[in-house]
């Protein structure tokens, strides 16, 4: 599984706010924090904002706060507002014979897959996350 | 609305608590499972309670059932060597985000780690995301096994 750079982007947004919930961020901090493009970034924040993930602050030190439940909200939560995960084996649009019988096994096992990488996901809470974050650090020499 | 309690005490239960256990448990699953849960009083807690195998309740000051926790440390079943099961746990809808569920795990990992436990698992259905993001939550990832079946009709 590869994540699609939005949604890798809107981990480390929303993560990053989450982190401080109290805190507001601007496009610019949280760019220059993973080392990521500021113009693709505040595409990704505006779908964010619409999404009721995180909020815009106006004003002086304005910026963008997180606006969910850290205990509730899951990395799918925040995935899914840009892709589905579903793989796609490209298969060709006319199929015979044994092709039916190969094509139809390789959707089966990629169903599989598919389902417990979102379900995966989806049990992964952001307080779980920050939570496995600072034990690793801990752990580390 | 949630009622906040200002006291839980976490035991092991007693027959008095299994109709509320019963209650709580049909009130979430749909399904009223008296005769099964008798049957786990009686073998996790009851007169023919084995080493090892626990049933905890959490109750209210006022002796209100606010959640339950059931586990076993079992070994060599799957090849695993010694290791604790927790094989249900429920907390009153009305009572949850207030800790009562970690009470309970930490309570029942208490018990298994003074008996010799050194790792806890249980097996939680794929979609039921509340269940998952708890046990996450309580430090839980995926272990060396992989759950596999197929219907037999």
């Amino acid at each position: 599984m590869k994540l699609q750079k939005a949604s890798r982007y809107a981990l480390y947004a929303v993560l990053h706010l989450a982190s401080e919930p109290e805190k507001q961020f601007s496009t610019a901090e949280v760019a220059e924090s993973y080392g990521v493009s500021i113009h693709h970034l505040a595409k990704v924040m505006r779908t964010l904002v619409r999404s009721g993930l995180i909020e815009s602050v106006r004003g002086v030190g304005g910026g963008y706060r997180f606006s969910g439940n850290v205990r509730r909200t899951t990395l799918w939560d925040i995935i899914h507002e840009f892709e589905s995960l579903e793989s796609d084996i490209d298969t060709p649009d006319e199929l015979q014979g044994n092709a039916i019988v190969v094509v139809s096994g390789l959707d089966t096992v990629m169903n599989e897959i598919d389902g417990l990488n979102r379900s995966t996901l989806d049990s992964i809470t952001l307080k779980t996350l920050l939570r496995y974050g600072v034990e690793n650090l801990d752990k580390a020499p | 609305m949630k009622r906040k309690k200002t006291a839980t005490n976490v035991h092991v239960a007693e027959a008095a608590d299994i109709h509320a256990v019963v209650a709580l448990d049909a009130a979430i699953t749909g399904t009223d499972k008296a005769a099964y849960w008798n049957d786990i009083f009686e073998r996790f807690a009851g007169s023919n309670q084995r080493r090892k195998r626990y049933f905890l309740v959490a109750k209210s000051g006022d002796n209100e059932l606010l959640g339950f926790i059931v586990g076993e440390i079992r070994a060599w079943e799957f090849g695993s060597p010694p290791c604790g099961w927790v094989l249900a746990l429920s907390v009153s809808p009305d009572q949850r985000q207030q800790g009562i569920g970690t009470l309970l795990f930490e309570a029942l990992c208490a018990r298994m780690k003074h008996d010799g436990a050194t790792t806890i698992r249980t097996m939680v259905l794929v979609n039921d995301k509340t269940n998952l993001s708890f046990f996450r939550g309580e430090g839980l990832a995926a272990g060396p096994y992989i759950e596999l079946e197929r219907r037999l009709d």
